[in-house]
This record gives C-alpha cells, structure tokens and sequence, in this order.
C-alpha cells in the first residue's frame, strides 16, 4: 500500500516536470521522458516508448495524453495513469489561469516571442537527439528503414498535396506491413524446411 | 448546465480528436459557433497561447475554453472531459495488448509499427525545424538573402554539441537555456 502510494506519488512528480517543460505538445515531450523514464528510472524501454506513440496517434485523443497514461498504466494501473494525466496537466493549467487572468497579450509580447523562438530551437536538436537513439533499437534491418521512409514520404507529401493521408491510416497500414512481412517469412521458411 | 454540456463538449473533442494537439481546433471552432461559448476570434487567441504556455496543445486549448466558458471550475471540467476518453480507450487498449504481448501476429504488428512511430516523431520535429531555421515567407518570395536564420542554426548547432559532450545535463536545462539565448540573440 505504501510502495504503491510511492509510486503513484512519484509519477505524479515526474509528469508535472514533463508538462511543465514541454513546449509544442506530443513530440516535443519525448526527449524529456526518454531520460526520465528510460535512462534515469528505468521504467520502461525505448521500444515501449515507441509503441506508445504509435498507438497514441492513431487512438481517441490527443498524443501527450495517450502516452501519460500508457506509462501511468504500465507502472501502477488505472490509478497510475490518472496520476500521470492529472500531473501532466497541472502546471499548464495553472498558467494558462493566470495569463487569462492578469496577463493579456502574453503570447504577442516581443520577449516571450523570442525565448519561444529559442525553445523550438531547442527541441529540434533534443527531437534529433532522441531519434538518434531510438534508432539502435528500432530501425535495425532493412524492412524497417523501408517502412520509415515510405510513411516518413507519405506523411510528408501530405502538407504539398491536395489530399493527404490521415497519419493513423499510415501507422495502420505499416502494422499490416509487419504482420504480413512475417507471415511470408513464416512460409519461407516452411518452405525451406521441406526442401531439406 | 454549462458545466455539464462543457464537460459532454469536450468529452467528445476528446473521444474523437485523433493525434496532435491542434486536431482539438474543428471542434473548438464548432463550439464558438453553435454554442457561442466564445468567438471564432477567441479561438485563434486559443492557439497563440496554447502554443507559448507549457504543455500539451490540446490540453491548453481546453484550459483556455473552459475558463472563458465558466472560469476555473469551467477549465477544471473542460481538461477532465478531454482527458476521460483518452484514459479509457487506452486502458482497453494497453490490456488487449498485455493479453497478445506473445503472440508472433502482434510482435510483427510492432516491426512495422516502431519504424512508422519513428517517422511520425521525425516528421513532427521538421515541422517544427522548417519555421525555426527558415524564413519561408522570404524564400516563397524568393528574397534568400534573409531567408536562413543564421542565430537560430548556429544556436541549434551549439545546443547540439552541448549535448554530446555534457549528457548528464537533462534536458529541461538545455530548454531553459535556450529560452534565455532566444531572448538574448533577439530570435
């Protein structure tokens, strides 16, 4: 009871820190949870991080919330990931209160506009970062750079073109991708173990 | 009644607004005009400050409607009827997943997924890379003379070195860094 009170306790800590330092939403969370959860705590695998992701885009709901509560899940169940969510969003909340309230035209004010302008430089190069790391674990073989660079092509031909791609249709397709590579593979091999 | 009908508004934004942040805009855009809750305008102040504050971009997004809505109790609702649905639909889905960890029909599922997850978080971040490091209003133009922003690439590129060679700093620090270098450099 008191381990799990710790835990919960804890998570809430750690997401108030994310949502108090992401800037941009979704994406530019994923640098900050991959040294809290996967390097410093532990918690979960870069693979598990990139799983969250792919099912957050394309379930109910907006990604950051997704993700929260896939690890909030993982680690302490129902209660875990209300712990993350809520946690996640305490600080911005509170924020938006007191600029709604006191600060108007926040967001046009010179100063802000460039410590933004410097923010998004920022996670650019931490974006960059984490994918350079994630890639050991994830793009390994060939089949899977195919995969990353056609749905990286087709999410980006989507801005250019008159008609777009819905981006869970692309993460949709690339899983029946997968299940399909494996199963040829499976025959292949069947295959192979008959003419032997 | 507000509150009830803001939390039914937003548990349906949250229910059926798939991926970012800004997928949450038809549907506030949708509120201002059949709910008259707020003005269309109001909504575009929405994204400006969403987009300055901390936090998810929805998730601000709701703070800011509920709060012109029905003040903080009105925020308070707005976040927890966007936040429900998510919970829940990924509550099944991290148990379905749990029940089929094993099977090899999911493990390929997870060979196509990760590399497509990996191009989504790579095409996210050049979204936000293309308005940082250009100015694409002056290269639509054909004005390339200010067209790269020369501080915000050689920023990029000390921040970048900063983090190969000094990893125990977390990257928190690095963004509140930059926030002063923006300022500073008058990005």
């Amino acid at each position: 009871m008191k381990e799990k009170l710790k835990t919960l306790a804890e998570l809430f800590w750690v997401f108030l820190r994310v949502g108090a330092m992401t800037f941009g939403g979704g994406y530019a969370m994923l640098p900050i949870l991959q040294r809290e959860l996967v390097e410093k705590r532990k918690w979960v695998t870069d693979e598990d991080l990139t799983d969250y992701y792919a099912i957050g885009q394309c379930t109910p709901g907006i990604i950051a919330l997704n993700v929260s509560t896939f690890i909030g899940r993982s680690k302490a169940g129902l209660l875990g990931a209300i712990s993350a969510s809520i946690g996640f969003e305490l600080v911005p909340l509170m924020i938006i209160l007191v600029i709604s309230v006191f600060l108007e035209g926040f967001s046009d004010n010179e100063y802000v506009q460039h410590a933004l302008a410097g923010i998004n430089v920022c996670v650019c190069v931490l974006i960059l970062n984490t994918l350079l790391k994630l890639r050991k674990s994830t793009l390994k073989n060939a089949f899977s750079l195919v995969i990353f660079f056609i749905v990286f092509l087709l999410a980006a031909l989507g801005k250019f073109l008159p008609f777009s791609i819905p981006l869970p249709v692309l993460v949709i397709a690339a899983a029946l991708t997968g299940i399909l590579a494996g199963q040829i593979k499976e025959q292949k091999k069947a295959k192979g173990g008959n003419t032997q | 009644m507000t509150y009830l009908l803001l939390f039914y508004e937003f548990f349906k934004t949250g229910l059926l607004a798939v991926g970012g942040g800004l997928a949450t805009l038809p549907f506030l855009n949708d509120m201002a005009t059949t709910r008259g809750w707020f003005t269309v305008e109001d909504v575009s102040t929405m994204i400006a400050v969403a987009e300055s504050t901390p936090g998810a971009i929805g998730v601000n997004m709701a703070t800011y409607a509920g709060f012109l809505t029905g003040g903080v109790f009105g925020s308070i609702v707005s976040v927890a009827a966007l936040t429900a649905p998510a919970v829940i639909t990924i509550m099944l889905v991290a148990k379905f997943i749990d029940k089929f960890k094993t099977s090899p029909l999911m493990q390929n599922a997870f060979t196509g997924l990760r590399p497509a997850s990996m191009a989504l978080i790579a095409m996210a971040g050049l979204g936000v890379a293309i308005p940082t490091f250009f100015n694409t209003d002056a290269m639509l133009a054909g004005d390339w003379s200010v067209a790269f922003l020369w501080k915000a690439m050689l920023l990029a590129v000390a921040i970048f070195l900063g983090q190969k060679f000094l990893k125990k700093i977390h990257p928190t620090v690095f963004i509140l860094i930059a926030a002063v270098a923006g300022i500073l450099l008058k990005l």
